[in-house]
């Protein structure tokens, strides 16, 4: 009898996918949802504890196409940062993954994106970035390169918003970029994401085949191959895997997640340290002035308190807390009346 | 004129003059960031502490400090506590306003005023106390840079000789007002007698204002309706609170977080039970609230009009979604910005239907501190039950001044978190969908994230009963056939309202909120002066009971008494009532920003009816040096 294949808490990557995708062949935001379900079910997280959750667009249909054991919402246009704070409140054991767009976070969810940046709230925020509106027919986003084209042959004569550069100086806690055609890297990062306990914003770019994927666009899959700029080869070692990685000293930067996973950066470039803020982010502005994509770990602060230790909460979720504990007793209420009489 | 001829003079006319007990109004006129605020609700506990009904009204500006500000005292033997328009005595501290202040006093008042300003000139048909302010604070204030705030302690000392108030009650409130703080209990203390001191070597009681010892507030409490909101919501056992600074409901959650800080941490782990998160924005704020609902928290927001606005699209997203939310409304003046200060009842309208496409929404309407308290408990039951958002519909007036009541009462059942789904719940169902009608009436099971149970994927788009993402208009039309449905169900779970039918009565009243207060003294104005017998009902929630309808029909004329100038509380009835009825109904407005008084509402309702009324001085209202400041 063949045995099935399971992960580590015994389900079958079949439990991991989600309903059948209704977005364009082809389209970059399809591969991120085959990642995502990889990375899941790869760290064996129980679908059950997780909660997804999106805006408004093309990127925020996909939590549809993963984890159909979990629980989703797919809240307002650019608002999704809020609802999943108030989740994330109620229940600090859910694990929470929020799917956006670059539309949906760079320009109507730009407020809550800040916020949610600085409260460092344990939450993997993914930008399915394509710079542009498909769901809209083709419309510029504010991540749209400027000089990039639209079909119509309208060109985009606004700078871009830079996530990751935002993120970095925001306060979010781990920062990345990725391309959905690099599945090695996009892999390594989402389960990474998902072993750090506090903000992550990772910055997907994942062309749009039907309105931005031609000639005079920056983020075409042509156009994104040709410009990917890996900071490092990231490589992640779960907690729960005994893998020894050998290097050369110097060459390669080991991180320990909250979790006790690894992250072992091989260094492409000279120098790159990602838990340096002020390094980060100059590493991303001469990357973008090349026209090029710093994709990799670009920073990460793995220690930082999350929001919910810095608010303090009782371990268990507040959402089940019992009667008794929630309700003061009669003379809690009699000592208040006293102080008003 | 010295005051040796002022006593002269106003001698006689106080022998002319019937003695005023526990039955008048004390308006003290400053300026904001004075300190004048300790003052006032000194002399509001004495009063309160000598057993005298009393209400406390302060009516100030959106400003930190330099405006003016004018806070009411009324004394109602009658436990009349709505707003009294007619000011007895006067408190003059601010030379801004001075002037205007006397000039529109009714004949016969009393002045307490700081003697530079030289108010006795003005009229003679008043009672002046002049009093040398800046001399009497300066022995007892050493140090120069208090003074400003120990100043105004001076005229309750004057005004407990005045009027009768003992001074030992003066400083039991003192205390309470300032707890610990030492240094300030000794400087206050100072001040209160250096008033009384000097009002008894130099001033002669010549008007007939008097507070005299009764027994009507044994075990009353003195609580603005926030703070009663705020200890309902705990005691609702919220755990989830986000919100965003705004006059008039900031302290409500600042209230709330100072209680459930003191009553909500865990022993054991120093923990708290609660988290409270103060947004970025209003539409953050219901954002949390949504998702915390959703994911199984009970959860609560405070704002007002702008808020409310603001929040639209997340309010129907909870409605079609169906997450509960529970949204505290203090109303203040719109629209716009309006007066951020000044309360009205002026987002009725905007609350019930808030949102695109079809949607209402549940509003309870609390008309006191009491119901602040208890109705904060019910719309978390309601929001619960129903899946919903609920809205409670409360004002300035109510949320920032106090009023005095009696101790809350300890709630007698534990919370009901409505349908959620269980393991026994699903064998008996058999299958489950997240909007299917189980039960007929509108409600479906939720599961909520973490539980266990089947999940399902929220959206705002169109769903069908299994939750799943629908566009066919059979799906659209069930579902929304069936949230009308829902709303149908809350009209019987919804707080009643409060009837009083009067035997022979032709006319109705119908009100809700603040207006309570004015509308039952009206009642009694138009009994007692003019022989008019009113019913009254008192309306508690929206939907509409049906005993809304029986209640015009009983009537033929129903005067509904609101804070707006749309009849926004006429116009929604008139959206569920037949065309007979609405010939019946008649509207009360009142809309200055000021709490809404009874004489107001008895004028209006007899020049309606067709009576002759006496158009008296326009009653004074404050505001006059309110224009500028910008």
């Amino acid at each position: 009898m063949a045995t099935l294949k399971v992960n580590r808490i015994g389900l079958e990557p079949q439990v991991y996918k989600g309903s059948k995708t209704t977005l364009c062949a082809g389209c970059g935001h399809n591969s991120i949802s085959e990642r995502i379900i990889d990375a899941f079910y790869e760290m064996g997280i129980n679908p059950r504890q997780v909660v997804k959750l999106s805006g408004i667009g093309c990127s925020s249909k996909s939590p549809a196409y993963f984890l159909g054991g979990s629980h989703g919402f797919n809240a307002v246009h650019g608002r999704m940062p809020s609802v999943g704070t108030g989740a994330m409140l109620a229940n600090k054991n859910l694990i929470a993954i929020g799917i956006s767009g670059d539309g949906d976070t760079g320009a109507i969810g730009i407020g809550q994106f800040v916020h949610l940046m600085r409260r460092n709230l344990p939450i993997v925020y993914i930008i399915e970035d394509n710079g542009c509106y498909g769901l809209t027919k083709g419309q510029f986003s504010p991540t749209a390169d400027l000089g990039s084209k639209l079909k119509t042959g309208v060109v985009n004569d606004l700078p871009p918003l830079d996530t990751c550069a935002l993120a970095v100086e925001l306060g979010a806690t781990f920062v990345a970029r990725s391309f959905s055609g690099d599945k090695r890297q996009l892999l390594s990062l989402l389960k990474a994401a998902l072993s750090h306990r506090g903000t992550v914003m990772l910055d997907v770019i994942s062309p749009c085949v039907t309105f931005n994927d031609h000639e005079g666009s920056t983020k075409s899959y042509s156009y994104v191959k040709d410009h990917d700029d890996p900071l490092e080869e990231v490589t992640f070692v779960p907690f729960f895997e005994d893998i020894s990685v050998d290097y050369e000293p110097g060459s390669t930067q080991e991180v320990t997640m909250h979790d006790g996973s690894k992250l072992f950066l091989k260094k492409l470039e000279e120098g790159y340290d990602p838990t340096d803020k002020i390094n980060a982010l100059k590493r991303l502005h001469e990357t973008s002035r090349r026209g090029e994509f710093a994709t990799g770990l670009i920073y990460i602060e793995p220690d930082r308190d999350d929001f919910l230790t810095q608010l303090n909460v009782v371990d268990e979720p507040l959402a089940t807390l019992p009667l008794s504990r929630v309700r003061p007793g009669p003379e809690a209420l009699e000592e208040i009346m006293e102080g008003l009489r | 004129m010295s005051p040796t001829d002022l006593a002269v003079q106003e001698e006689q006319r106080s022998t002319t003059r019937q003695r005023v007990v526990n039955d008048f109004s004390i308006q003290v006129a400053t300026v904001n960031g004075s300190g004048s605020q300790t003052a006032n609700m000194v002399l509001l506990r004495s009063m309160l502490l000598m057993g005298v009904p009393v209400s406390g009204k302060n009516m100030f500006p959106s400003n930190i400090a330099g405006l003016p500000t004018w806070y009411t005292i009324r004394a109602s033997k009658r436990h009349y506590v709505a707003r009294k328009k007619e000011v007895d005595f006067l408190v003059a501290m601010n030379p801004e306003t001075a002037k205007e202040d006397v000039l529109t006093l009714d004949p016969g008042a009393a002045v307490v005023y700081d003697e530079p300003l030289k108010l006795n000139t003005l009229r003679t048909d008043l009672v002046f106390y002049p009093v040398p302010f800046d001399k009497l604070v300066a022995p007892v204030c050493p140090d120069a840079k208090l003074r400003r705030l120990v100043r105004n302690m001076i005229y309750d000392g004057i005004l407990a000789r005045l009027l009768g108030i003992d001074l030992a009650h003066m400083e039991k409130a003192l205390g309470k007002q300032l707890g610990k703080k030492a240094k300030a209990v000794t400087l206050n203390t100072g001040a209160l007698k250096a008033g009384w001191d000097y009002a008894v070597a130099n001033l002669t009681k010549q008007d007939p204002f008097f507070v005299e010892p009764m027994n009507e507030t044994a075990g009353k409490i003195l609580i603005e309706g926030n703070a009663a909101a705020a200890i309902g919501c705990m005691m609702a056992g919220v755990t989830v609170v986000a919100w965003y600074p705004i006059t008039p409901s900031s302290s409500l959650c600042e209230s709330l977080i100072a209680y459930m800080k003191k009553y909500r941490i865990d022993k054991a782990t120093g923990k708290a039970t609660f988290a409270i998160v103060q947004a970025e924005d209003e539409i953050a704020s219901l954002g949390m609230v949504i998702g915390a609902s959703w994911a199984g928290a009970r959860s609560m927001t405070a704002t007002a009009g702008p808020g409310i606005s603001l929040m639209g699209e997340f309010a129907g997203l909870a409605y079609y979604a169906e997450t509960p939310a529970v949204i505290f409304d203090v109303q203040r003046v719109g629209p716009s910005t309006g007066l951020p200060t000044r309360t009205a009842q002026g987002d009725l309208l905007q609350a019930a239907f808030l949102s695109h496409g079809d949607t209402k929404h549940i509003m309870i309407m609390p008309s006191s501190v009491e119901e602040c308290y208890t109705m904060a408990q019910e719309a978390f039951e309601l929001a619960e039950q129903f899946q919903t958002p609920v809205f409670v519909m409360m004002d300035l007036d109510l949320g920032m001044n106090n009023w005095m009541s009696d101790a809350f009462k300890y709630p007698e059942t534990p919370i009901n978190r409505g349908k959620v789904l269980t393991e026994e719940t699903l064998k008996k169902i058999g299958e489950w969908g997240r909007y299917k009608d189980v039960d007929g009436d509108g409600i479906a099971y939720r599961t909520i994230p973490g539980d266990g149970l089947p999940v399902y994927f929220t959206r705002g788009s169109g769903h069908n009963a299994k939750g799943q993402y629908s566009e066919r208009p059979d799906d659209y039309v069930e579902n929304m056939d069936r949230l009308a449905r829902k709303f149908e169900t809350a009209r019987k779970f919804v707080p009643k309202p409060v009837i009083e039918t009067v035997p022979g009565a032709k006319i109705g009243f119908i009100g809700y909120g603040t207006t309570h207060w004015a509308l039952c003294e009206s009642r009694d104005q138009l009994l007692e002066e003019t022989d008019v017998k009113t019913s009254y009902f008192r309306l508690r929630a929206y939907p509409f009971t049906e005993q809304l309808a029986a209640f015009v029909d009983a009537h033929e004329r129903v005067y509904v008494i609101e804070q707006n100038r749309d009849a926004q509380l006429l116009q929604l009835m008139k959206l569920e009532l037949s065309p007979e009825r609405q010939t019946r109904l008649r509207s009360v407005l009142h809309y200055n920003g000021l709490p809404i008084d009874a004489r107001s509402i008895t004028d209006d309702v007899l020049a309606q009816e067709g009576f002759e009324v006496a158009k008296k001085t326009a009653a004074r209202t404050p505001g006059a040096g309110m224009t500028g400041g910008e």
